[in-house]
């Protein structure tokens, strides 16, 4: 969509408005300035899913829309996670961190900040892995998403 | 080599070079260099209203009218709130406007200033577009992108907000000639393919049925379509909106279907095998219940500019996106060049079940009445002005008497709020009927209620001189709510009586109009005359109609299009 002030809020209210659903949403400026690209996560029948794409479509600050689901996709997740990390857990949640492909990132003497990339589901099962009762704050992005192979979204 | 000129004569220059002759507007502070430049100038002439809401209905009345985009000026604050329910009444029904708003300076946006509202937020989801003019340099561009934003593809209304001191800054002028938006391309050519698929399957129809919309008319193609009903011989209904897209004297006309359709619009409609929608977006007034809509098995053709109208709350099996001019003179082209003919005998028995349904009369009323019916009204008016008036209504019973009873035989001469169902939308709409076409007959039918809602605007039809015909359909209730409430609510009629009414031939005479009582059946024809006589002097028409009276046919909420009420 077109890099300007309004244009997300016009999303947003679109989503609002017609009574979708927004999963999540991840936005910035891409390579051409001008441009930024967004990513939207909404769940819905294919009924819906075509309604929303065709009212995105209308906005006319939206340049191109396509539905990852139509073909091959990568999608990832940033998550940052403080954690309370005392004892023996501070070992137990270093390994699953590992595990995870994660990297801690910030350390005290009583907690962890461990930044996590992945899929979403990826992320819910670090959270799963760590104690509930560990977990301090989390703060995700929400998914970016990309073509497989060649395929790439061209203006 | 061009001089520098202020925002504020940028914008008026804009408003030239566009070919705007009228537009519609309230000042205020942050419009006052606006206002000042439209003082120094002729071409653009500006018609003061009395409340906001006016002005955009009026410019609202003038788009709709004459296929040229319609124009309002209001200031920032209570300005641009009082003008949302214009802007959200053009909105729903896809006219073509622009609205331009003052807003306060930029340096004092966001600082609660005085008169400071949110202007492109609160209108975001009731425009097409909207801008916020922060640089003068880039004035003249987006003015030329809301005109063009504004006027192609489904149209509907643009608003640009422009700070107070963005109209002081100065720049040189230069009107683009062009604009492209790699955001913006709005189909104009249905697909070949997709249209020769239509063509093949109205081809082998045996129970066709032509429902079309207001896209007849905003595309401007009542001649298509009335060539295409008529090569076919296909029965033809009309939306409230579409009123007017083909002529409703035609013997292949149904009427309009719907809520309030004809018995043999809906009947045709729910049992038809090949539907062919022009235009037009099913939407909840017109098909009732899409479930019960689909207890009968038909094939639907939908041609539209709007992706999202089709497949939206019923599923069609040929959509054509594309502009409604285009396609039917694809469609009729294709038509003409194929030998074979939908087969005449199923054709001939359809009509006869038509026929069949006609013979139900669904639109009788009791016309001997003592009290004035006001149906009556209505088709005293059509033949008194020979139905060649431009009639704006306002929403409520009266609205749907106007278009069942009113035989629009032209497209444009019907306007009304068919989506919002704005009350206080008629008569500001008739004033810019009437300044758009300064010879023409302008009625607007209302209610005692409705017109309450605008009736400011009696002193704006003195100043300009604007002979409207106000046919107040006058039964001392909100006759609509009224009905719903006998129907639906136990005849508790809660809030619905219109007490304390004033005087409406004194209260039209006060503001140096006519006014005219009208009581009994026996004088209502003549004072239709009367009035229609008096060419340069609004004449409020004040018909005392019975109060009992319901508008029938009536589908009810919920409810499938042949699950009709009938009289």
């Amino acid at each position: 969509m077109e890099n300007e002030a309004g244009a997300l809020s016009r999303v947003a209210g679109l989503f609002s408005a017609r009574g979708y659903n927004i999963e999540s949403l991840s936005v910035a400026p891409t390579e051409d300035p001008t441009l930024s690209r967004m990513t939207l996560v909404t769940i819905g029948s294919d009924e819906i899913v075509e309604q929303v794409t065709k009212q995105l479509n209308k906005l006319i600050e939206v340049v191109k829309i396509i539905d990852l689901n139509d073909g091959n996709h990568i999608e990832r997740e940033l998550m940052l996670v403080k954690v309370r990390a005392v004892g023996a857990d501070r070992e137990e949640i270093k390994r699953l961190t590992e595990i995870f492909r994660g990297c801690i990132i910030d350390v005290t003497d009583k907690s962890y900040t461990i930044e996590l990339t992945g899929t979403s589901s990826k992320l819910d099962a670090f959270l799963e892995a760590v104690e509930r009762s560990a977990v301090l704050e989390t703060v995700r992005t929400g998914a970016s998403g990309i073509g497989r192979g060649e395929w790439i979204l061209k203006v | 080599m061009s001089v520098e000129l202020t925002g504020a004569e940028i914008t008026i220059r804009c408003l030239q070079e566009e070919g705007v002759q009228c537009i519609f507007g309230y000042p205020g502070g942050a419009v006052l260099f606006i206002y000042d430049e439209l003082f120094k100038q002729d071409k653009v002439r500006h018609i003061l209203v009395r409340h906001e809401q006016a002005a955009v209905h009026a410019a609202d009345g003038y788009a709709r009218s004459s296929d040229k985009v319609g124009v309002a000026l209001v200031t920032s604050g209570p300005g641009v709130t009082n003008a949302v329910t214009g802007i959200a009444t053009a909105y729903m029904d896809s006219i073509p406007m622009v609205v331009i708003s003052g807003q306060v300076p930029t340096s004092a946006i966001g600082l609660d200033a005085f008169q400071e509202v949110d202007t492109v937020g609160i209108t975001r989801p009731c425009v097409k577009h909207n801008f916020l003019v922060k640089d003068v340099t880039e004035l003249a561009l987006t003015i030329k992108k809301a005109f063009y934003i504004a006027s192609t593809g489904r149209p509907g209304p643009v608003l640009v907000d422009i700070p107070k001191d963005v109209t002081q800054q100065k720049t040189k002028f230069v009107y683009p000639e062009k604009v492209s938006m790699r955001s913006y391309n709005p189909v104009v050519k249905g697909h070949v393919r997709q249209i020769k698929k239509a063509a093949e399957l109205i081809l082998s129809a045996k129970r066709p049925m032509i429902y079309a919309g207001g896209g007849v008319i905003l595309s401007n193609a009542s001649t298509q379509l009335t060539e295409l009903a008529k090569i076919l011989n296909f029965p033809c209904t009309n939306t409230l909106m579409g009123l007017g897209g083909f002529p409703a004297t035609n013997e292949q006309s149904l009427g309009m279907l719907g809520m309030h359709g004809t018995y043999e619009a809906n009947m045709a409609m729910q049992y038809c095998d090949v539907l062919v929608a022009i235009g037009a977006r099913f939407d909840d007034r017109v098909i009732g219940n899409p479930k019960h809509f689909f207890n009968e098995n038909r094939k639907i053709i939908h041609i539209d500019i709007d992706p999202s109208s089709i497949s939206k709350r019923v599923k069609v099996d040929i959509p054509i996106v594309g502009d409604v001019l285009d396609v039917l003179s694809e469609l009729i082209k294709l038509l003409k060049a194929e030998k074979k003919k939908p087969d005449q005998g199923a054709l001939n028995e359809w009509w006869k079940q038509i026929d069949l349904w006609r013979e139900r009369d669904c639109l009788r009323y009791e016309r001997d009445s003592q009290i004035i019916k006001p149906q009556m009204v209505i088709e005293k008016l059509f033949q008194v002005t020979k139905g060649d008036a431009f009639i704006t209504s306002d929403v409520g019973q009266h609205q749907m008497w106007a278009a069942q009873f009113y035989k629009f035989d032209k497209p444009r001469r019907w306007i009304n709020s068919g989506g919002l169902g704005t009350m206080g939308f008629g008569m500001p709409a008739a004033m810019g009927v009437q300044l758009a076409n300064p010879k023409g007959k302008v009625a607007c039918i209302t209610g005692e209620a409705s017109i309450q809602m605008c009736i400011q605007e009696l002193s704006t039809c003195k100043q300009y001189k604007l002979p409207l015909k106000i046919i107040n359909l006058n039964n001392r209730y909100m006759g609509m709510v009224r009905q719903w409430q006998e129907f639906f609510h136990g005849n508790r009629y809660a809030e619905s009586y219109m007490d304390a009414l004033p005087d409406f031939v004194k209260l039209a005479e006060s503001y140096g109009h006519v006014g005219m009582k009208i009581e009994q059946p026996k004088d209502v024809e003549a004072a239709l005359k009367e009035a229609f006589k008096m060419k340069d002097r609004l004449v409020f028409m004040d018909f005392i109609t019975d109060q009992t009276e319901n508008v029938f046919p009536m589908v009810p909420g919920g409810k499938g299009l042949s699950e009709m009420i009938l009289v």
